[in-house]
């Protein structure tokens, strides 16, 4: 991503009059916004009676998720900390109500009278410490939004208006592994019970996070919606060890995903991974390996070095092409012809 | 349903209404989702913001037995979504603290020292 509004200024200040305008106007935004929404919206299970359902849209910006709502004949009420962007939801005429207040200083709502609530890509926008310094959830620019208490007080306040039973469903980006933890941490400390279902693990591009939390006991907890991955197996990750034989094979098969997703996108970076012991040895060797490979070079005569490997070989091939298939690319099938040893003419 | 987020108070809740201006938005009329938000209501505090925004007509007392009655639910329906405070302020109750409302859209933001 090319760099991330919350590093550039608070929302409120970011989110001025003519941002506003351009991410309203742009269509790819609407478009994205409003696939999001539609995913949220299903993740949210709503009972599907007809009744409209007052719903919350936690920093709703121009009611671009508002409005996807609306369609799907639900009541809702917005919040933003940006009044540019509220000011152009009101030209739009969304069907909901709208506040302007900020989400880390509690929802001023009665107990009980909230049936759900869904955020689209504002979470990140909250305030933080510079600690973890990204997502706004995350920059203490003015130093007493202490992060933690806006946190503690965002989902306390929002564990209290939500009625039993109800769901609150956040999209986000979260810059790092530790800044989502943190963010669930908060989430479970207030009573909530659930995890974060990843839409398309493996691709970089396509892959999308939903914090879904849901109000009550967690006994009564059911199991994470099922996540939208290309060969249609289902991915979800256990916030609570709630089931125990469950929680075994999602950690493995979690952490096998992380460390994939880590290796793929983030090369350079060492991450707090789950079973610290396997992914650290795993990510030393082959950083020690670039080194090894580096300083052996240095020791060569200098001679323009060429790749010691003779060519790439059909195993290679193969290798890269199963990378590509989990990435979701369309790629030719592998038949007899694959890495066929060819004439040196061709 | 909004209530005041200042700490330390105990009355938070109902917020007053003043009103400077204030309009009717024609709403779709959908009784299943009436039923449904009574429960939650705060009887007594609709009736004295719609009673501050002008609008008379909802019965002093309302329990779950008048639900059926179509002619109650068409005025709640009126008094809970069609009627809209343009501008005004909502007034905390126990500080007396203002939260200015500016087309259509209430600013609850805290300062500071009121979080």
């Amino acid at each position: 991503m090319s760099s991330r509004p919350e590093f550039q200024a608070p929302p409120e200040i970011f989110y001025n009059e003519t941002e506003a305008r351009k991410y309203t106007s742009s269509s790819r935004i609407v478009e994205i916004q409003s696939k999001l929404s539609e995913r949220a919206l299903e993740l949210l299970d709503l009972p599907n009676d007809g009744v409209p359902r007052l719903l919350l849209d936690i920093g709703c910006g121009s009611g671009l998720s508002g409005e996807t709502l609306s369609e799907n004949g639900q009541q809702w009420i917005g919040l933003d900390i940006s009044d540019s962007m509220l000011d152009v939801a009101l030209e739009r005429e969304v069907e909901g109500d709208l506040l302007l207040s900020d989400m880390g200083q509690g929802l001023g709502f009665r107990d009980g009278v909230i049936d759900g609530a869904i955020s689209i890509s504002a979470v990140q926008e909250f305030d933080l410490f510079s600690v973890f310094d990204k997502q706004w959830l995350c920059n203490a620019d003015k130093s007493s939004h202490v992060p933690r208490l806006r946190l503690k007080a965002f989902f306390g306040s929002l564990y209290r208006c939500l009625a039993r039973g109800a769901k609150a469903v956040f999209q986000m980006y979260p810059e790092s592994v530790a800044q989502r933890e943190l963010i669930l941490g908060y989430a479970m400390r207030a009573g909530f019970s659930g995890g974060v279902v990843v839409d398309y693990p493996h691709s970089t591009k396509a892959r999308k996070e939903y914090l879904f939390l849901t109000c009550g006991p967690p006994s009564m907890s059911l199991a994470l919606p099922k996540a939208v991955v290309e060969d249609g197996e289902s991915c979800s990750e256990d916030e609570n060890g709630s089931d125990g034989d469950n929680q075994t094979v999602n950690s493995r098969s979690v952490m096998l995903k992380n460390i994939s997703f880590c290796l793929y996108y983030r090369t350079h970076q060492l991450y707090q991974i789950r079973c610290l012991g396997q992914c650290i040895s795993y990510i030393s060797l082959w950083i020690l390996n670039k080194l090894l490979v580096r300083i052996s070079d240095r020791q060569r005569p200098s001679k323009r070095q060429k790749t010691t490997k003779k060519g790439k070989g059909k195993g290679w091939i193969l290798k890269k092409k199963e990378q590509m298939r989990k990435k979701g690319n369309a790629v030719p099938n592998d038949t007899k012809y694959t890495g066929r040893k060819r004439k040196t003419h061709f | 349903m909004l209530s005041c987020n200042i700490k330390n108070i105990t009355t938070r809740f109902p917020l007053l209404l003043q009103v400077d201006k204030s309009t009717t938005k024609p709403v779709d009329f959908n009784p299943d989702f009436i039923k449904n938000v009574f429960p939650k209501l705060e009887y007594k505090a609709l009736l004295d913001a719609s009673r501050s925004m002008g609008y008379t007509e909802l019965p002093e007392e309302a329990d779950a037995s008048m639900l059926d009655n179509e002619d109650f639910l068409k005025k709640l329906h009126h008094a809970l979504l069609e009627l809209h405070l343009e501008e005004g302020a909502l007034i905390c109750p126990e500080t007396g603290r203002k939260f200015p409302v500016n087309k259509g859209v209430p600013n609850m933001l805290l300062n500071e020292d009121e979080v």
